[in-house]
């Protein structure tokens, strides 16, 4: 039973978590109650971890997209430069951050079927011109860097309000929601069955008749198009837009997803794992502040936790290869 | 000759790639219930055949016919549907992923309707497991395991399997052997006989001609993009089919010319000269 757990590409992430959760109770004193009632590490949790969700779909299938670290702040200004320094009604703030999403993950995924170019290198191209045309942009256009914005109650209720008169934003009901939908997707439909085929043999996966090049594309349209999403909240929540930030998401977002079990050479990893993986993290960064540790060394932890989940994600895969015990799942 | 019916035939096939011919009128047949074995030395054209075969490449000249009617194929899909299935050497397995999920891969078997079609882990584990067993390989009996921690036997015999499963009527097996122990070859040979009980044309390409004279029935010699040699069943010994493989020298010839040039080269081989 527990053995057939450990085989699960989850476990690393499961692991993770309970192992934090024993460094702060034992070396930092934490009060698990009131961490667990804490807002500030859920809220982070659900804004890196929409992109996670997503980020790990295009990991599993064996790319992966740097470019969000300037979606984010792509999606906020979009946002901020269409309903607030032009005025227009919010729904074409909200439609042109999606949009910017889409253009630029087909782009990217566009790239990326079309040549031999690993998806590394051209998400890195589209990063630094995206940031480019965010700076250049907002400068012609609004002369600034930092735009304000008004958003209608409508728009604060879907996107950007603090629930129950309390201090979670209501971005964690759309990462809860939209984990469930990726990991119906994933997990319980062909179309994941095709999304680990093509992380696991690409060649193989074409062969066999699966859309190989759609299914990529689309993926990357998810990732810049969540990470635009959530610039597009970050802006409706905090009133303005500003072209900097966004650049550590990137590697938060990243290590999330490894550590929540997702192998870097694709083709193995799960949702779930994926979901504990980003609250792991989100309790390391921000959680650290309710323990007596200096918050200073909540990079060392990462750094240590991001060197175990790689260990043993490739201990697990190796037990999986190898292991006859049954397994559900 | 065989009175077996002709499943697939070649006619005076060829297939170049720009100014390079890398087959030449290539005639082959091959009938339901024999395993037609295609040997020859790397680089002989075997790969070019088999994708020529397989509808991923379309020949220059020359035409293809099924059940005695001229095919083109627009891709890998289209021979398929025609019952064409070619297994490579690495089976087209994914390891990471369970013998169920592997079977059906790209053909899930699905329920519920709409939006919420779910993909049917039961069935299809209950499938590829029989499909599998009824092969003969009795090891796999469950369906949730992971491809990886099989045998690379284990592996060609899932996709084998699944080919015949899926209706195959001509199997193309690509070195099936070629990475494998005494052992687990042998197995992947059980399973090409069992195929060809079946009634399927098997065409199983090898450089191992110990293989291929235990399961083929007629044989047929590429070398440098031409067939040499076309023969059936013990018409041709061990020595003979090896000697010509290696383009009609015999290997006794070889071997006392390099052990000449040792003597006289204080013991190195001799050079050979690059291929064009």
């Amino acid at each position: 039973m527990f053995a057939g757990m450990l085989r699960r590409p989850s476990a690393a992430s499961i692991l993770s978590l309970i192992g934090v959760l024993l460094v702060y109770v034992i070396l930092g004193g934490v009060d698990l109650g009131k961490l667990m009632g804490a807002a500030s590490w859920v809220n982070y949790a659900a804004r890196i971890g929409i992109v996670a969700l997503f980020v790990g779909l295009l990991m599993i299938s064996g790319e992966i997209d740097i470019s969000i670290g300037a979606m984010i702040p792509a999606g906020a200004m979009t946002t901020a430069i269409i309903s607030g320094y032009y005025g227009m009604p919010m729904i074409f703030g909200v439609l042109g951050a999606l949009a910017i999403g889409v253009i630029v993950g087909l782009f990217n995924g566009y790239i990326v079927t079309r040549t031999t170019v690993p998806s590394l290198i051209v998400t890195l191209g589209t990063l630094v011109a995206m940031q480019g045309i965010v700076l250049a942009g907002s400068k012609l256009l609004t002369g600034g860097a930092s735009v304000p914005l008004e958003a209608p109650g409508w728009a604060k209720t879907i996107f950007g309000d603090l629930m129950f008169g309390g201090s979670h934003q209501v971005v964690i009901l759309w990462w809860i929601g939209l984990a469930v939908v990726v990991w119906f997707v994933m997990h319980e439909t062909k179309y994941g069955n095709w999304i680990f085929a093509i992380g696991g043999d690409k060649v193989s996966a074409r062969n066999a008749g699966i859309p190989v090049d759609k299914i990529t594309i689309a993926l990357f349209v998810g990732t810049a198009t969540a990470a635009s999403f959530v610039g597009m909240c970050n802006a409706i929540l905090f009133n303005s837009a500003q072209v900097s930030g966004g650049m550590n998401d990137i590697f938060n977002i990243i290590v999330s997803v490894v550590v929540g079990g997702v192998l870097l050479t694709g083709g193995f990893g799960s949702i779930p794992g994926v979901f504990i993986g980003t609250i792991t993290f989100a309790i390391v960064n921000k959680g650290i502040d309710f323990t007596s540790i200096d918050r200073n060394w909540s990079n060392l932890i990462i750094g240590i936790m991001l060197l175990i989940a790689v260990g043993m994600n490739e201990t697990f895969r190796k037990k999986a290869m190898t292991a006859a015990k049954k397994k559900k799942g | 000759m065989s009175d077996a019916k002709v499943v697939l035939e070649l006619k005076n096939v060829d297939k170049s790639f720009g100014p390079i011919d890398v087959l030449h009128e290539i005639s082959l047949k091959v009938r339901e219930g024999e395993v037609l074995c295609l040997l020859g030395d790397n680089g002989a054209g075997k790969s070019t055949l088999i994708k020529t075969l397989a509808g991923v490449h379309a020949p220059t000249r020359g035409e293809i016919l099924v059940d005695g009617e001229p095919v083109s194929f627009a891709g890998p899909r289209d021979a398929q549907d025609r019952g064409i299935a070619t297994v490579h050497q690495f089976g087209g397995t994914y390891p990471l992923m369970s013998v169920g999920r592997n079977f059906f891969m790209g053909v899930e078997p699905t329920k519920g309707f709409g939006p919420f079609k779910v993909f049917d882990r039961a069935t299809a584990n209950r499938i590829a497991v029989e499909e599998v067993q009824k092969m003969g390989i009795t090891r796999i009996d469950d369906g949730d395991r992971l491809v990886g921690g099989l045998s690379g036997g284990e592996r060609q015999s899932l996709a084998i399997a699944r080919a015949v499963y899926f209706g195959a009527r001509v199997l193309i097996l690509d070195e099936p052997t070629a990475a494998l122990g005494v052992k687990q070859a042998a197995h992947v040979l059980r399973i090409v006989n069992e195929a060809k009980k079946r009634g399927l044309a098997v065409i199983f390409i090898t450089h191992q001609v110990m293989h291929a004279m235990t399961v083929g029935d007629h044989f047929a010699v590429l070398i440098r993009g031409a067939i040499a040699a076309d023969f059936r069943k013990g018409e041709k010994t061990r020595e003979e089919i090896t000697d010509l493989m290696a383009g009609g020298e015999t290997m006794a010839d070889l071997e006392a010319s390099i052990e000449g040039y040792m003597e006289t080269h204080e013991g190195h081989p001799p050079k050979t000269e690059p291929a064009e």
